[in-house]
């Protein structure tokens, strides 16, 4: 058995919540100069131009890329080894949350009553949290705030068996087609096949965070993920929406065995501002 | 083409403007998003007071990040317009001139904004830090209790924005 203090938790969270927010992955400026040389209009090199200047400027001046700091999805992979001490690790994980929303002058979004109150919490808890358990005595956390812009763009379907690779293809397109300029993109793609109604959303969410130079383990899945990458950037929409071949970076799916008459497909969109740290404790 | 446009804004700013135009508001702009739309709506219907002058105003769809110290106001992009749609006939009928977000609005905004000669710009979304360099100083003057749902009012100097819909009704999103 491995022996952790929960306290690391609270520190290694507050720490990914600010990281997170100011510094871009990497990926998305190398994809945006990609897509950018294929790109005709002026206007949507000019809006590209203006993303990397300010990924730029959040990290030099330590400010949130966007101002939606997002609600925080958190990701824990424990090794099955591993001991937590000292308190709760749920706690300790809203703690983090805590405490780098207000170190880091970080938007607090959450409201507390979904539906009726909507009083917002001060403090942007609770995150989300997922927990899994994995072999080993390690623990990978993963911190990925996510604004609403996307999220509330994102869709899901239980389609039918029969209806097969053309079904998931439209239902991605038109997922897409119908958030237009609304989820600022270019935007990331996470697809969740499979699983359940609530498991494919999951994978879904969990298909973002996958890297955008790879595709799918499964030559079938990476054959659709670059077929789908291009048909969305057929459809025009372009950087914000103001037109142009840029709609998507990268599109990736994450699959999983399911009912017999089940084909549950999640599509979960990601802004440019593709914000996710993770830490090995 | 350019245009350097200082609030209020008048009906001679608002005609020149195509789409795809770029455009730098400097003067006073205020904030307001979903919750803050239905109170106004509200004190619209009721006849009361509101916190800021309709009449010309620049809307701004943004809720701020907080200002660490030493700086007017944290990263202040624009937030996703269309949940506004419902209240922006009933404020551009107000007086209201120009409302700044991003995203695509419905059929019923677009032909208040032709009617009553107004326009709606997009700021890009996801450049937080950009739009925020132009934001001079910001005080919240109502509802402080949403946080960053509140009413700020913003002095900005040439915060960079694009005409998506003009007061022809001439829109980017669906060229």
């Amino acid at each position: 058995m491995r022996t952790i203090d929960v306290k690391i938790l609270t520190q290694k969270v507050a720490e990914l919540c600010q990281n997170s927010n100011y510094y871009i992955d990497p990926q998305v400026i190398e994809k945006i100069h990609f897509f950018r040389k294929h790109e005709t209009s002026k206007l949507a090199k000019d809006i590209l131009d203006t993303l990397l200047e300010n990924y730029q400027l959040a990290a030099e001046k330590k400010l949130p890329i966007c101002q939606d700091t997002g609600l925080a999805n958190i990701f824990v992979e424990v090794g099955s080894e591993i001991h937590f001490v000292n308190g709760d690790a749920n706690q300790a994980i809203q703690n983090g949350v805590k405490q780098g929303y207000k170190q880091g002058y970080l938007r607090k979004s959450v409201v507390s009553d979904p539906l009726f109150l909507r009083k917002n919490t001060q403090d942007n808890t609770p995150a989300l949290i997922y927990w899994e358990i994995v072999p080993g005595n390690k623990i990978k956390l993963t911190v990925a705030p996510k604004g609403a812009g996307s999220e509330n763009m994102s869709q899901i379907a239980m389609l039918k068996p029969t209806d097969g690779v053309r079904c998931v293809k439209n239902f991605v397109l038109k997922t897409i087609k119908e958030a237009g300029g609304n989820p600022c993109p270019p935007i990331i793609v996470g697809i969740g096949i499979g699983g359940s109604f609530d498991k494919a959303a999951l994978l879904s969410k969990k298909a973002l965070l996958l890297p955008l130079q790879k595709n799918n383990k499964d030559p079938k899945f990476a054959a659709l993920e670059t077929q789908l990458l291009e048909d969305i950037n057929q459809l025009g929409i372009g950087p914000q929406g103001f037109g142009g071949f840029t709609t998507a970076l990268k599109v990736n799916i994450l699959q999983q065995p399911c009912h017999i008459a089940s084909l549950p497909v999640a599509v979960n969109i990601q802004c440019h501002v593709h914000r996710h740290q993770t830490v090995e404790i | 083409m350019e245009h350097y446009l200082t609030t209020p804004l008048q009906n001679e700013d608002i005609n020149k403007l195509q789409i795809g135009d770029k455009v730098f508001i400097s003067g006073k702009v205020y904030t307001a998003r979903d919750a803050v739309h239905k109170k106004l709506i509200e004190l619209l219907e009721k006849g009361q007071v509101l916190p800021f002058q309709l009449q010309g105003a620049v809307i701004y769809y943004v809720g701020p990040a907080l200002a660490p110290p030493g700086l007017p106001i944290g990263s202040a992009g624009p937030t996703t317009s269309y949940r506004m749609d419902p209240f922006t006939p009933t404020l551009l009928k107000a007086g209201v001139k120009a409302m700044i977000g991003k995203g695509p609005r419905s059929p019923k905004v677009i032909s208040a904004i032709k009617n009553t000669n107004s326009v709606y710009l997009a700021a890009i979304g996801g450049a937080a830090v950009v739009v925020a360099q132009a934001v001079k100083s910001s005080k919240v003057i109502a509802y402080p209790e949403l946080g960053p749902e509140a009413i700020y009012e913003l002095e900005v100097e040439n915060l960079p924005c694009y005409v998506a819909i003009n007061s022809s009704g001439k829109n980017i999103y669906e060229q």
